[in-house]
């Protein structure tokens, strides 16, 4: 697009107004406890915008039939929308082609299958580089895989602040790296990590990149071809679509040399009994009916992003992040887990005194959902020398003032438990 | 109205009785020469404890310890746990264990489970009632049991538990 272009086209952009945000959510009239939801979970699950519920109540109600395989209009209408949400994912993260964009139920699968066909072919001894701060779900396949194929796990240390630097994972690189799996934002603390200079670093030993996007591909403007790593990988749950539907990104020539994933209907184009022949991609790895109205969902939760300038976005939630650390940092014995520069909307931290669990039982009674717990990273509680924290983490439709409920609801907290 | 009810809830979850506990636990530690030693997880929550206990001649809980992390609810259920059981066989502790149980789960009055326990343990259940709170809060019903489940294999690790039936 010509720069004139994309200024045209940023003119056409919804203004980014909060409350007129929240109105598109409809969970967020309701209460909980008799109090008004104040949801500060959005890293575990987003809230889904009407434009969401409504297509998937569309395409059950009026056009719902398999995909791929019937001759009659019903299905060729939802396969064309199941395909054109595979094109509003292309675009959205700028990839070459459809062909590199495998529908998977999260990024849970989508990084397993990686491990599963990609890491299959790694020798004994082969390296694979993850980081300090990843998600059991990017650690857990890779120990299966070393368990497996003999390979060796290496894992890149994280700063008392919880920051990866760049030169720790080129410390940990060498001619044995095959592949290197870090996330791109850290669920539990936040921490945006220096994906593209990982991607150069590795990319210069001839090692792989894959990028656990869960976190990143909410709160920043992805672009596979500019990052150039080889795979990305996330949940449509978390982008404000609905769950059992995620994203593997690949680049198409590594795709195409892989192995199938799960063997099945949809991903063959000829089956015998003496042997079968894959299909092309990317349904050579989508066996199985694949999870079709979430995936025209998550289409819809995309084009729903898209009203918006992501830069608008990314701002507003900026501020809840600056705002919330500053309110947290001025009460008393609290702690804050993961203090890196580079930062997106997630808050983690201990107050002294008070489990968090404690905490969260209690800011629930006042209508307040946050994450209390390991986060699906021990290791990097661990680290930290805690067993859990309490994180509170900001969406699109989030507010300062949710930040004070957040904050008094806590003070609440503290009078009842220390 | 409805506000102070909510906030019942949580002071009754988080009674005096079971903040002290948490927060100063009794029988903290681990027994040097146990007789059997058990370890509980909450894989949910990161949560563990460990459970020592040394039994005497006649086959009681001469003396029981805890080691762990966790949340309020969780410390003060194992700490009132060490003193609650003290002296007791493993049939009675298995009895106490499911009193509790019943105590977290349900609306069930505690004086119903006192007195259904008779004179020997329903004054031991008497001093744990406060964990009744928890009923009201399913979510943490867990963190409760967490101690006395790993008392129960701590003590069926030892076959005590079968050879009294
Ligand atoms: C950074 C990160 N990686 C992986 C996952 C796993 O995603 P899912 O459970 O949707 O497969 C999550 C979600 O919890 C996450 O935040």
């Amino acid at each position: 697009m010509s720069a004139l272009a994309q200024n045209a086209s940023k003119n056409d952009f919804r203004d980014f107004d909060v409350n007129s945000v929240r109105s598109d959510f409809p969970i967020l009239s309701r209460t909980v406890h008799d109090k008004p939801l104040t949801y500060l979970d959005s890293a575990a699950s987003a809230q889904k915008p009407r434009a969401v519920i409504d297509v998937i109540r569309y395409q059950y109600e009026q056009e719902y039939a398999n995909v791929h395989r019937g001759a009659y209009w019903l299905s060729e209408t939802l396969t064309s929308k199941y395909e054109a949400a595979r094109e509003t994912v292309r675009q959205f993260i700028n990839a070459r082609s459809d062909r590199e964009v495998i529908f998977t139920k999260g990024a849970t699968e989508a990084i397993n299958l990686v491990a599963a066909t990609f890491g299959r072919a790694f020798n004994a001894g082969d390296e694979v580089v993850i980081t300090g701060l990843e998600h059991h779900s990017n650690i857990v396949p890779w120990q299966i895989l070393r368990d497996q194929c003999g390979i060796v796990l290496k894992v890149v240390p994280i700063t008392p602040e919880g920051e990866v630097p760049l030169s720790a994972v080129e410390a940990a690189l060498s001619s044995k790296t095959k592949l290197v799996a870090v996330a791109h934002i850290s669920n539990a603390l936040g921490t945006i990590l220096p994906i593209k200079g990982i991607v150069s670093a590795a990319h210069a030993v001839g090692a792989h990149v894959l990028i656990d996007g869960c976190q990143g591909i909410v709160h920043e403007q992805v672009d596979v071809q500019d990052l150039d790593c080889d795979f990305y990988a996330f949940s449509g749950h978390k982008l404000y679509g609905p769950n059992g539907i995620g994203v593997l990104y690949g680049k198409e020539g590594i795709l195409d040399g892989m192995q199938p994933y799960q063997g099945g209907g949809e991903m063959i184009s000829n089956v015998t009994f003496e042997r079968s022949e894959w299909a092309e991609l990317p349904a050579k790895f989508e066996a199985g009916t694949p999870p079709i109205v979430p995936a025209v969902g998550l289409g819809a939760a995309i084009d729903y992003i898209n009203e918006f300038d992501r830069a608008a976005i990314a701002a507003h939630e900026h501020d809840l992040l600056t705002y919330g650390t500053e309110q947290l940092q001025a009460l008393n014995s609290i702690k804050l887990i993961g203090t890196a520069k580079n930062k997106a909307a997630a808050i983690s931290f201990v107050l002294e005194g008070a489990h968090p669990h404690d905490l969260a039982t209690i800011l629930d009674r006042s209508g307040v959902c946050v994450r209390a717990g390991h986060h699906c990273a021990q290791p990097l509680m661990d680290s930290f020398g805690v067993t859990a924290t309490v994180r509170a983490s900001f969406g699109i439709y989030n507010t300062r003032e949710e930040v004070d409920v957040l904050i008094n609801a806590l003070g609440r907290a503290r009078e009842i438990l220390c | 109205m409805r506000t102070m009810e909510k906030d019942q809830d949580i002071l009754s979850l988080y009674q005096e009785i079971i903040l002290d506990h948490g927060k100063s636990p009794r029988n903290a530690g681990i027994i040097e020469g146990h007789d059997c030693r058990s370890e509980g997880k909450n894989p949910l929550c990161g949560d563990r404890v460990t459970v020592t206990v040394a039994l005497d001649d006649e086959v009681r809980i001469a003396d029981l310890k805890f080691d762990g992390k966790g949340c309020a609810i969780s410390i003060a259920s194992a700490s009132m746990m060490t003193e609650a059981v003290k002296g007791l066989t493993a049939r009675e502790a298995r009895m106490m264990t499911e009193a509790v149980n019943t105590l977290c789960r349900e609306a069930t009055s505690p004086d119903q489970i006192v007195k259904e326990l008779g004179d020997e343990l329903g004054p031991r259940i008497e001093q744990l009632s406060a964990l009744s709170g928890v009923s009201q809060f399913p979510a943490r019903v867990k963190c409760a049991n967490l101690p006395w489940h790993t008392l129960m294999s701590c003590l069926d690790g030892t076959g005590v538990v079968s050879t009294e039936g």
